[in-house]
């Protein structure tokens, strides 16, 4: 066991600490903050099924944005969907066996990085073309949009140029989830790799991908069009009925 | 000057999105509230000394209470998607009137204060302190958002910059940075009791001329009640609805409709007010408050089923947050949606027959609708989502012959507002208004030019007024702007009823 193994996955066990507890930590902010009005975007569903489809169309499609810009759309879709296949055909180095689903994915899920990097390129490119986007993007985003297209180049790179001992990396997985800790190849490539990853899960909580639990909570998606049939008092709000 | 002169944009024959042009309208605020208009709101009487501790410890309260707020502040990832929505940006070019933009006024605010990312490393993500330039923006741009709510059509995440716009101008009013218009208005309505200012003696004097002209017109005695108790409908309309050209001619419409429904129903000298300018400055208490009048005159004098008129902001207020605010509504008839649009009434009165129309008096008139965007994008009418839209229009086909709606880009809930919406009806902004407004006038010409149009209807007591000013600044004949019940007014049919 090199001091790098040990490095690494001390570094994955901090980087899963801080992700699930930052993430969880404002996901109980926003379900704990009072939303005392109904602010719906309308037209809205007047159910809560209704509400759950509208939800089901803005995660897995991105309507609104398909409404808003075709090309954002595409990049950005393209990105985000190749990214859920390349995250499912990564799962197969978290489980033995393998399960079959996740055995599926996989021809798709190797082809998935190209789309992933594709959608990357386009939304850093309008970073510098549009300039609207120009102006509204900070050193943050691009350097948001590197970490990423770093990460996805590297695995690209792996899967089809430099080969690590992908059997040994399985091993190293593995074994973080028993606490039975594996040595990790030092491949330079897969060392950057993962580093980035674990610096991804770093600031997952303290950073503007915060958008992903946000739109689960965002009042303007997730509210059914009720105001004349149902009162929404907060309880602050509440407290004014009793003043005199 | 705010007030200097300017040039109105030229319209062109399809939408452009203009390049950015950095500081285009920094120039444009509108007047602070003075000491009096301040007190009477009971705000700071001027910018206090400890304003900037203040204002982010007001900050902090109001990401604890608005659930919009706080996700608002973390989610948005400047993908840009709203950066060509707005109807400011879009006639100024300037790039704070991207809605991201503006509400990254805000949002690097949040990140310096109240974020471990802005405390530590405030380059990286564009944190700054709140300082006196920072406020100072922040009055200017939080001024120059309508919060129609375009943008949060299509946000990704339905980031609402008119959340973010209410609680920055709430955060100004609490350190003494107020705006002088809409506090203004607030303290009229506590005081006298509408927007406009008109005492109880001059609104009972103007409804009774309103007899005689119609009674005139029609032959018929056809009321315009004040304080009636035991009306079965109380009526809350816009003030303006009582003194300006065009709204007046959609109030003889609603009582045409009742006298022909045979419907009793009053105004209130009281709650003579629908407008609601708390929502304006983010402020749930005044909303609050403001609303009350409403309930107070309703149990006071009795009635059944409460009506609001054309106008769009207190609609939103009327329809999303009155029964929040100031319900249950348990002593009204269950049997009609309360509150309830004066559009709904007709609409259904239409829809079962009970009202007649001579089409052919509209003959004169090619119509189209504006959709205003508290309607359409922040409240509903009818029993589905969308019959916002659908119902006002039904009432225009039945009751004239020629409609034609405007692109569908422009309509709906991608409509753009009129440039004088959430406060900003005011001649010191007039500027901003008549640029705002150029979406909305290009959609126009579009159908002047292809269909000869030459009526634009619409139901907001604001919509009308800037209207009518910017019409002409484009070319357009200010008559163009009229209400939806200014057109059934002109084609119902009355007679006695038996």
């Amino acid at each position: 066991m090199s001091l790098l193994s040990i490095l690494f996955a001390v570094l994955f066990y901090a980087a899963t600490l801080v992700l699930v507890v930052g993430v969880a930590r404002k996901i109980r902010i926003y379900a704990r903050t009072p939303a005392p009005l109904r602010i719906p975007t309308t037209p809205a569903p007047i159910t809560a099924s209704g509400v759950g489809w509208r939800m089901a169309r803005e995660v897995v499609f991105f309507e609104s944005l398909f409404k808003a810009s075709k090309w954002t759309w595409i990049f950005g879709w393209s990105f985000h969907f190749g990214l859920l296949l390349v995250l499912l055909r990564h799962l197969r180095y978290f489980q033995e066996p393998v399960w079959l689903p996740v055995m599926w994915i996989q021809p798709l899920g190797t082809y998935a990085g190209f789309l992933m990097v594709f959608g990357l390129a386009g939304l850093w490119a309008r970073r510098f073309l549009v300039d609207r986007v120009r102006y509204i993007s900070t050193p943050s985003d691009h350097l948001m949009l590197a970490l990423l297209l770093v990460i996805g180049a590297s695995g690209l790179l792996m899967r089809f140029v430099v080969h690590p001992d992908i059997v040994a990396v399985k091993q190293f997985t593995l074994g973080l989830l028993t606490l039975n800790w594996q040595a990790l190849p030092a491949l330079p490539l897969l060392l950057l790799h993962l580093a980035l990853v674990a610096l991804l899960m770093l600031v997952f909580p303290i950073s503007k991908l915060l958008h992903a639990p946000g739109l689960f909570f965002s009042p303007s998606r997730n509210q059914a069009d009720d105001a004349r049939e149902t009162r929404h008092v907060a309880a602050w709000a509440a407290a004014l009925d009793k003043k005199p | 000057m705010a007030t200097a002169a300017f040039e109105t944009p030229k319209i062109k024959p399809y939408p452009v999105i203009p390049l950015v042009q950095v500081g285009a309208t920094s120039h444009l605020k509108p007047f602070v509230a003075n000491a009096a208009i301040q007190k009477a709101v009971g705000f700071p009487q001027e910018l206090v000394p400890d304003w900037q501790a203040k204002a982010i410890e007001k900050m902090g309260e109001l990401l604890g209470k608005y659930r919009s707020l706080q996700v608002y502040m973390d989610s948005c990832v400047h993908c840009g998607a709203c950066s060509d929505k707005c109807h400011y940006f879009l006639g100024t070019g300037d790039p704070k009137n991207m809605p991201v933009a503006r509400q990254d006024l805000m949002r690097k605010v949040y990140r310096r204060y109240f974020t471990w990312a802005g405390k530590h490393f405030p380059k990286l993500v564009g944190a700054v302190d709140l300082t006196r330039e920072v406020l100072d923006d922040w009055y200017s741009y939080f001024h120059q958002c309508s919060e129609c709510r375009r943008c949060s059509v299509f946000c990704p995440y339905g980031i609402d910059t008119a959340e973010v716009t209410m609680a920055a101008r709430e955060i100004m009013a609490v350190v003494g940075k107020g705006q002088k218009y809409a506090n203004e208005i607030i303290g009229k309505v506590h005081r006298i009791g509408n927007n406009l200012g008109i005492p109880g003696p001059a609104l009972e004097n103007t409804l009774e001329g309103l007899e005689e002209d119609v009674k005139e017109e029609t032959g018929l005695d056809i009321k315009f009640p004040l304080d009636v108790k035991g009306a079965e409908v109380l009526l809350i309309t816009p003030s303006a609805d009582f003194f300006s050209e065009p709204h007046v001619e959609s109030l003889i419409g609603y009582a045409k409709v009742f006298h022909a429904a045979g419907i009793s129903w009053t105004l209130s000298s009281h709650a003579s007010e629908a407008g609601n300018f708390g929502l304006f400055i983010g402020n749930y208490e005044q909303m609050r408050t403001i609303s009350l009048r409403v309930k107070e005159a309703a149990l006071e004098l009795g009635v059944k089923r409460i009506v609001v008129g054309e106008c769009g902001h207190a609609w939103r207020v009327a329809y999303s947050f009155w029964n929040t605010l100031i319900g249950p509504f348990d002593y009204l008839d269950p049997r009609y949606p309360v509150p309830q649009h004066i559009c709904e009434l007709t609409d259904d009165l239409i829809q079962r027959g009970a009202l007649r129309f001579d089409k052919e008096k509209n003959d004169d008139r090619i119509i189209t609708f504006h959709d205003s965007c508290n309607v359409a994008r922040a409240s509903r009418m009818g029993n589905m989502p969308g019959g916002q839209f659908v119902i006002p229009r039904r009432i225009i086909t039945s009751v004239a012959n020629h409609f034609h709606d405007m692109a569908p880009e422009t309509i709906h809930e991608s409509t753009f507002c009129c440039g004088g919406g959430g406060g900003l009806l005011t001649d010191d902004l007039l500027e901003l208004r008549v640029k705002g407004a150029l979406p909305r006038m290009e959609a126009l010409k579009h159908v002047v030019d292809d269909h000869s149009v030459n009526f634009m209807a619409t139901i907001c007591a604001i919509c009308k007024a800037q209207f009518t000013k910017v019409l002409p600044k484009y070319g357009f004949d200010m008559g163009m702007v009229g209400g939806v019940h200014q057109l059934v007014s002109k084609a119902i049919r009355l007679g006695d009823h038996r």
